[in-house]
């Protein structure tokens, strides 16, 4: 198991840098120019100068090794000179001084690092998406074990055909459906999540609670469609295999059954199909966080696509694709786990 | 079906027996066929122009005139949605055709050839890779004006958004066709055909390719779906096609704006874009029943 980790880990490394190259390459074709909003009384030269303090201005391949060094050495020494330094965690490790003043990689918008702004964006995106993603799981299985249980009867059917209709109807629809039933019509819920809001007392957490349903009731939904087909399908293999009646004929309850035998065999497809659902999850949360105006990752990726901010689009992008990565890896090695059948080596 | 059994029995007749008890399947194939003909007949009965501005009658309510009222600039919304499914539907069309012939021809070699197998399986798996949605429409942005001054700005928008759709959605059904054929290499008929002295070209248009129609036919119709919502959701970021030239996602989008004092224009494209999909999931749903015995009722 711990050679085929390593050796999974060591096979992501180029497949990371093709990625990063892929989005290098595409964006090093973008017809903008971080300049152009610079009066023209400027004079040429020191745009020139500015043009350099931006890291502009040498070849493509010099830029990209400096982005890769950037991204993969000063962010991460930064990262770990602040964990040890500040966090609630680790602060109790000695002081680390790994970051030794080079420069980061700087936003065109802000002029100020971009892993800065990540930072302050995450909180928003993490809790939005991952209460949506929380909650689609917690509803789909259940509803999806007991379809399956009880396969074409009444709550099969509709539920098969609810979870028909949440896969197929959009984010964006069930967003503004919910905004203009909810927030429009009855007034309960605000349709603009306000980052601003701090949760100090009752009132703010309720406040809090509020502002979180829809966007958190939309993920959620979306994901429970697409999960819960998922284990009613991976129950139905099950339930008619031989060990099943085996196990009834031992004069097992339906309960253990069902609950003990079925359902640890049937999860094991279903916990992958989870853990590669997460990185999608943020990419498909850009469309719900437009929707109700929460600024997180997906905000600041469109407000960096249509601004030109190329640093921003590539490190965010970027960050994408090594969620993605990640939990792929994180998916092959849990697969392993739960599933004693399977042997890496 | 019982009269039936004596006559030899025609493969692609048992797939519509099956297709037909699917209902699902039955009333989403017949939704879209409808869809598909008010949105691509409709203009020649309903004859308004949707871009026609008449400034006097915007925001209007539903009406005779004006069946499903008007917008904020007094286009007919009836013109409009029907002008809109005519692009959404051809777009999620071409581009699904595009994504399904490079995700066969990927599958195909990469299963055939076991030379390439390596090479092609490791690109799918660094495209499954890429976050799409953001290069989307990282693409969009950047290739937005230069197709748009070669080809105008409705055609170059059009390629632009169908070729972005199509190269981003060919993994599965490469995977799906390379898998079918891997195994299909070891059948007989295929080592018949070879001791025969058949070649590789004829091996895979006579002998294979006819074989993974069925997981092909499958993945089209699913991707007719996906990249409907692909390109509405496109739309409605406002990275789509330009204003004056509508799809469903960009009505919708435009919508949103009006959302509290006209809700109902937000309604008209979003359930046209939702009945769509679902429809066209049904079918692939019924398809993939009537086609593949093993899954049927999953």
């Amino acid at each position: 198991m711990i050679t085929f980790i390593v050796r999974r880990l060591l096979l992501t490394i180029p497949t990371l840098l093709v990625i990063s190259l892929v989005i290098f390459l595409l964006l090093e074709l973008a017809p903008g120019d971080p300049m152009a909003q610079v009066p023209l009384t400027v004079p040429p030269e020191v745009k020139e100068k500015m043009r350099e303090a931006l890291g502009l201005g040498q070849p493509v391949h010099v830029r990209y090794v400096k982005w890769l060094y950037q991204f993969f050495v000063v962010e991460p020494s930064l990262m770990i000179d602040w964990l040890t330094r500040d966090s609630f965690l680790l602060g109790w490790m000695p002081d680390t001084s790994l970051y030794n003043g080079d420069l980061r990689v700087i936003s065109w918008q802000t002029r100020s690092p971009v892993m800065d702004i990540v930072v302050q964006r995450l909180p928003q995106t993490l809790w939005v998406v991952g209460m949506g993603y929380l909650f689609g799981v917690l509803i789909a299985l259940p509803i999806g074990i007991y379809s399956a249980y009880r396969q074409y009867s009444i709550f099969d059917q509709v539920g098969t055909f609810v979870s028909m209709v949440g896969f197929s109807v959009p984010t964006f629809f069930t967003g503004v459906l919910l905004i203009v039933i909810f927030s429009v019509e009855l007034g309960w819920f605000p349709s603009i999540y306000d980052t601003t809001l701090k949760v100090n007392s009752f009132e703010s957490f309720l406040m809090q609670v509020r502002q979180m349903a829809m966007p958190v009731t939309v993920l959620a939904l979306y994901n429970a469609a697409q999960i819960s087909r998922f284990m009613r399908s991976s129950m139905l293999d099950n339930l008619n295999q031989d060990y099943v009646r085996t196990a009834r004929a031992k004069g097992l309850s339906e309960k253990v059954v069902v609950l003990i035998h079925v359902l640890r065999n049937s999860m094991i497809p279903v916990v992958t199909v989870i853990a590669l659902g997460v990185p999608q999850v943020f990419g498909g949360a850009i469309i719900t966080e437009q929707v109700f105006k929460v600024n997180g990752l997906g905000q600041l990726l469109i407000g960096a696509i249509e601004a030109n901010d190329l640093p921003m689009v590539q490190t965010l992008t970027f960050i994408f694709a090594l969620l993605i990565v990640m939990f792929n890896l994180i998916a092959d090695v849990l697969y392993g786990i739960i599933d004693p059948r399977i042997r890496y080596d | 079906m019982t009269d039936a059994s004596s006559a030899p029995r025609n493969q692609w007749l048992d797939v519509w027996l099956q297709f037909k008890s699917h209902k699902g399947a039955l009333v989403g194939g017949i939704v879209f066929a409808l869809i598909v003909l008010t949105v691509f007949v409709g203009p020649w009965i309903w004859t308004i122009d949707p871009t026609h501005v008449e400034i006097r009658a915007r925001n209007k309510p539903p009406s005779l005139s004006y069946p499903f009222g008007t917008d904020q600039l007094g286009r007919d919304m009836l013109a409009r949605m029907m002008a809109g499914g005519r692009v959404s539907i051809s777009v999620g069309l071409t581009a699904m055709a595009l994504a399904i012939t490079l995700g066969s021809s990927v599958g195909l070699l990469a299963g055939y050839f076991k030379r390439l197998d390596w090479p092609l399986m490791r690109l799918t798996e660094v495209f499954q890779s890429l976050p799409l949605l953001p290069l989307l429409l990282v693409m969009v942005t950047l290739f937005r004006e230069p197709l748009a001054g070669a080809f105008g700005p409705e055609k170059g928008t059009f390629i632009l958004i169908v070729g972005a759709i199509g190269v981003t959605s060919w993994m599965a059904t490469a995977r799906i066709v390379r898998g079918s054929v891997l195994a299909l290499k070891e059948r007989e008929f295929v080592l018949a055909a070879r001791s025969i002295g058949t070649s590789d070209h004829k091996m895979i248009l006579r002998h294979i390719l006819p074989n993974v129609v069925s997981p092909i036919m499958v993945s089209a119709t699913l991707g007719i779906a996906a990249a409907i919502i692909t390109e509405s959701a496109l739309s409605f970021l406002g990275l789509g096609f330009p204003p004056d030239f509508p799809t469903w996602g960009r009505l919708l989008y435009d919508a949103v704006d009006y959302m509290q004092q006209y809700p109902s224009r937000v309604m008209w494209p979003g359930i046209a874009i939702s009945l769509t999909v679902l429809s066209v999931n049904y079918l692939g749903d019924g398809l993939r029943d009537a086609l593949d015995p093993r899954i049927r009722g999953r």
